[in-house]
Formats: structure tokens, C-alpha cells, sequence
């Protein structure tokens, strides 16, 4: 039977030849993602309430993230409870602030082609980009998988999303995601997103995984991309083997897809997406006469040494706007380390932007960075709903990591092409 | 399941997760976090809602983050049932994994704020008893039925898996 590739790890997952989509089946994880915000804090007690233990220690991977670095009583608890957990059940793959979760999944090399994985947060789709099946579920879910290593799932539909041609500079994953959002709508349940064709084949995976990670902003079960050499060579940058069959994991030449989409990248302009969600996208100079009070550099999605390369590029010789003030909180200690190194940190801090601690920071309003009463923000990261960054009244519009750092020069949306010539 | 009586309250289309359990509130317990749920969008609700009352809402109910407070506040405040046209993909497993009742209701426009509704989930029954209509509507799958019969996953562990006092 033809299969899509999302169809092949469940089937291999659940033990079987072939699944259709719409069956329910049970699979067999091969990792776990924990983060500080919906993992030990809330799934250790149940442990303790069913009197059992993990499953696999060597199959959870545990990171904190949400709530690095403390900045209260409360905050301290929690980390120091994780830290606990990891102890009490000799999690090797502990990961204690080194950046955030999905990011450090990459690039410590944990993800391969064909795998199985499971996270405790929505974002989960992010790991998709190495080819596997990875998504999202709640900390009750994954109570479950830490006691029992298994989850049932319904076999979604796949949606193929191919894009071809060249982006114009200063177009980037990110551009694609928001217009994404809008096309596709965000109500995209039993389904799975495969992202395909030649402007993402050209794409390294740092840009690859801004379109699985924004595969939760579509609703999607999760995103995915079809495994080829870039991705094999991001497992060995990390110092890991690819696993001998990597290229074996694509979908079927005729496989069947419940619907393909087309686009081309040389006609995508920079997008922007107004408050309050990532579906009310469009052209960044549409929002040219918003002004903005805080430009945030940030996320999973879009702090990655990349993104930070795109943020020097446009304010290298220029300055932040008088009364707007520029973020950046790294993604992760490696991304904070190796900018440091080439001077990217070094531009960002000379045009005036403030440096944060790597984690997940104002993203969600956890750390460093919310936004006050009617305050007005652009941002890197992947979601704008009503008070996710802070007060119920402030407004945050999404873009990519060049649109957000030529608004933060420009004191107002801007559309970052004029500074890129 | 017994079938939950309670009077309706109305939402839109497309309610995130970060206003049922705000990230401003995530390290407070569930007691103080209920107490935030959907401000931002009805202010009157967490205050008012009465044990049994009914959550009707439009498209992508529950769309964004994957946080298990959000169906919990709901649960925590005592709402009976979710009736919505559909459903993000988490928050409708971490709805049934807590053993609350999430159906598929596409007839949500002919439901009026604060109509008394007996929705019966075994059967696949909504009755309007302030509109005198009633409805037939999609059962919950057999499989998540048991999980919801049991109460949720906690129960269901329990009854497979629990060992009594264990490690930790
Ligand atoms: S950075 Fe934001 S989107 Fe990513 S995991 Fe953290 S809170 Fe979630």
C-alpha cells in the first residue's frame, strides 16, 4: 500500500505494515520532550498518585526553558523541582538552562528520521524537520507516556505544502509560515502538514524547522519534511550518526495526499501578522504606520543564530529608534556562544538592543520582557493572541527576524527589503 | 456518564488556550489560574459560571498551546460540557483526558447566553429546554468514552497500571 510518510512512522510505530488515515492506533514512543512548564511540576505528583515511576529514563529528554532564569519564589521552585526529577530518575539527557527545548533537541542531534516523539508542548512539531513524527500533547498526555512509553493516536490526513523558486532578500521560513496561517487557516485537527519542493530543499535546517515549529499555529497533528542530505548533515554537525535507513523515510511517490498546495517564493513579499493571531497576516507595509513600543527577538522559532544573523544584518551601522526598545533573548546557550564569537552579539548591543538570558523568555509571558497596559510589540515568535506576551490590552504583531529588527530602527512596522539593498 | 444540566455561555470562533489559562498566572495553582479564565474575553464568566453550566463556542475551541490548565480551569469552575463547532487538536485530548465532556456541535448559532441545556454525551443528546429543540449530535468515539467513563486518565492509570506507594 502507497503511504504518505507521516502514514510510515506510525505504521512502523504501531507495529504495523500500513495505517490509513482516520484508523486509531497505538504507538511506541521513541522519545519523550519534558520542558520545566507542563513536565515534572505537574507530572510527578501523578506519579506518585499511581506509585510508579518512568517508563524509559533513557527515552525522556528533560530541559528547562519556560522559566530560566528564576526570577521569583515560584519560579526557583519549579526549577529546582525539575532538577529533582532528573536526579530522582537518572534522566541522562537533562538539559538544565541550555536554551529552549526544541531548539536544543536539534542541536544536540536527538532527533532522527523515522523516529516517533512526543512533547509536552505544542511546539513539538518544531523536531518534524529532521523527518520524524513529533507533536504536541498536554502534561495529563504525557503522564501517560512517561508511565506507559506508548499513546494512542488517530492517523491523521497528510497536506502537502510544496514551495518553489527563490525568495528575494530579505524574505525568509518565517515569511512563508504567516502567509501560511492565513491560506491554510488555523483549524488544520487530523491533519499532518509534509513541506516540500525546492525553496525548502535550499533551506537550512535552522529555517527548515521555523515551518514545522509554525505547523502548531495551522493546528496541525504535526509538520514534517522529508529527510535528504541537509538534514543528515545537521545530525552529524551535532556529533551524532544519521541512523543507516535515514533516506529511506519519504512518503510513496503517488502517495495519497488529502490535498497539495503550491506556492512561489519569488512573488512571497516580507509578512506581518496583526493582533491578535497568526492567521491575520499580510504584506508588512500594510502595518506601516503602526508604532511599536518594544521589538522582541526571541523564541523556538526565531532566535536561532540564524535569526540573530538576520537581526546584525540590518542594524549593523544603524541605531534602535528613540522610545522603542529591541529585545533579544537567544535561543540557546550554544546560539548565545557562537554569536558572541562572530560579532553578531557585539552589532546588536552597538545599535542599542538589550541582551536577555537564552530561554522562552516573554514569549509566553513567563520571563523577562511582558508588555505593559496598551503597549505595542513586534515580534520573532511564532503566536500573537490577546495577553500572551503580557497585559490583556497590549498588541503584539509577528514577523520575521529581518521585519522585526527594521521596525525596531524605524520606531514602526517596517518593511525590512529597504534596508537590505 | 450521567447528562449535565446548566445554562449556556457563548463564545466566538477560534479561543486560544492562553486565554483560558493565562501565561501571566502559570505558576499560580489552578485555584488562582480559574479565576483568570477567559478575562480577557468575557470578564463576567469565571466569576459567574455555576457548576453544571455549558461552554457553546464556534470553530478551533482550545487552538494554541498545549497547557492541560486550560481544560482544568474549566473543570476547576465545574462546567458540565463544551458544545463547539470544532475543536484544536490538544485541547480536545486534554478535555477528555480530564473527563470533560467536549462534543462536536455544529448547530452553536441556534444556542442563545444563558439557555438551560440538559446535554446527555453517552447518548448524543443536546436538549434547548429554554428553545425546545433538541439535538442529536455526534457520541464521543467508544474508545475516548471509556477514558471519559473511568474520569479521565488519572482513574484509568490507575485502574491499569497503578502499583500503590512507589518510587518517588
Ligand atoms: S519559546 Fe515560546 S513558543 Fe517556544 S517553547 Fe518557549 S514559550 Fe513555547
Amino acid at each position: 500500500m502507497v503511504q504518505t510518510l507521516v502514514q510510515k512512522i506510525i505504521a512502523r510505530a504501531s507495529s504495523r505494515e500500513s495505517v490509513r488515515p482516520g484508523e486509531i492506533v497505538t504507538c511506541k514512543v521513541d522519545l519523550a520532550l519534558l520542558l520545566d512548564s507542563g513536565g515534572p511540576r505537574r507530572i510527578w505528583p501523578r506519579l506518585k498518585e499511581l506509585g510508579v515511576g518512568v517508563w524509559d529514563p533513557d527515552k525522556i529528554v528533560l530541559m528547562t526553558d519556560h522559566f530560566v532564569p528564576a526570577v521569583d519564589a515560584q519560579s526557583a521552585a519549579i526549577l529546582k523541582l525539575t532538577r529533582e526529577f532528573a536526579a530522582e530518575f537518572g534522566i541522562k539527557n537533562f538539559f538544565d538552562m541550555q536554551g529552549i527545548g526544541h531548539v536544543v533537541l536539534a542541536e544536540q542531534g536527538l532527533l532522527q528520521p523515522g523516529m516517533f516523539a512526543c512533547g509536552g508542548d505544542s511546539h513539538s512539531t518544531n523536531g518534524g524537520a529532521f523527518g520524524c513524527y513529533m507533536a504536541g500533547f498536554g502534561a495529563i498526555e504525557m503522564t501517560g507516556v512517561v508511565v506507559t512509553g506508548e499513546i494512542w493516536l488517530q492517523v491523521p490526513e497528510t497536506i502537502r505544502v510544496n514551495w518553489d523558486g527563490d525568495f528575494h532578500k530579505g524574505i525568509v521560513a518565517k515569511d512563508i509560515s504567516l502567509q501560511l496561517c492565513r491560506e491554510l487557516g488555523m483549524d488544520n485537527a487530523f491533519r499532518a502538514v509534509e513541506f516540500g519542493g525546492s525553496t525548502i530543499a535550499d533551506m537550512p535546517m535552522t529555517e527548515r524547522v521555523v515551518l514545522t515549529n509554525m505547523a502548531a499555529e495551522l493546528g496541525a497533528e504535526t509538520g514534517l519534511i522529508e529527510p535528504d542530505e541537509v538534514t543528515l548533515d545537521a545530525i552529524r554537525a551535532a556529533g551524532v550518526e544519521p541512523v543507516t535507513d535515514a533516506l529511506d523515510w519519504h512518503s510513496d511517490p503517488d502517495a495519497d495526499y488529502l490535498a497539495a498546495h503550491n506556492f512561489d517564493a519569488g512573488s512571497l513579499v516580507p509578512q506581518v501578522a496583526a493582533p491578535h493571531k497568526p492567521s491575520n497576516s499580510g504584506p508588512a507595509d500594510d502595518y506601516a504606520a503602526v508604532r511599536i513600543d518594544q521589538a522582541y527577538i526571541g523564541a523556538c522559532v526565531g532566535a536561532k543564530l540564524s535569526d540573530l544573523h538576520m537581526v546584525a544584518e540590518v542594524l549593523k551601522d544603524r541605531t534602535v529608534a528613540k522610545g522603542t526598545r529591541l529585545l533579544v533573548a537567544p535561543s540557546s546557550k550554544r546560539t548565545m556562544a557562537e554569536a558572541a564569537a562572530d560579532g553578531t552579539l557585539a552589532t546588536i548591543v552597538e545599535a542599542g538592543g538589550n541582551l536577555l538570558a537564552t530561554g522562552c523568555g516573554a514569549c509566553a509571558a513567563m520571563g523577562a520582557g511582558i508588555l505593559a497596559e496598551d503597549e505595542v510589540c513586534i515580534s520573532s515568535t511564532n503566536r500573537n493572541f490577546q495577553g500572551r506576551m503580557g497585559a490583556n490590552s497590549s498588541s503584539v504583531y509577528l514577523a520575521s527576524p529581518y521585519t522585526v529588527a527594521a521596525s525596531a530602527v524605524a520606531g514602526r512596522i517596517a518593511d525590512p527589503r529597504e534596508l537590505l539593498v | 456518564m450521567a447528562a449535565v444540566a446548566g445554562n449556556a455561555w457563548l463564545f466566538g470562533d477560534e479561543i486560544n488556550t492562553d486565554t483560558m489559562a493565562p501565561g501571566l498566572y502559570f505558576k499560580e495553582p489552578i485555584e488562582v489560574m480559574a479565576t483568570h479564565c477567559l478575562e480577557a474575553v468575557n470578564p463576567d464568566f469565571a466569576p459567574n459560571v455555576k457548576s453544571g453550566d455549558i461552554v457553546v463556542a464556534g470553530k478551533n475551541f482550545g487552538m494554541g498551546s498545549a497547557r492541560e490548565q486550560a481544560p482544568m480551569a474549566f473543570v476547576h469552575l465545574g462546567v458540565g460540557a463544551i458544545l463547539a463547532k470544532s475543536y484544536s487538536r490538544i485541547f480536545y485530548r486534554n478535555a477528555i483526558n480530564f473527563g470533560l465532556p467536549v462534543l462536536i456541535f455544529p448547530q452553536v448559532d441556534e444556542i442563545g447566553v444563558g439557555d438551560e441545556l440538559i446535554v446527555d454525551p453517552v447518548a448524543g443528546r443536546v436538549e434547548n429546554k429554554s428553545s425546545g429543540v433538541q439535538y442529536e449530535v455526534e457520541a464521543i468515539p467508544a474508545h475516548l468514552m471509556e477514558m471519559i467513563s473511568a474520569g479521565g486518565l488519572m482513574p484509568w492509570l490507575k485502574q491499569t497500571r497503578g502499583k500503590g506507594p512507589g518510587k518517588g
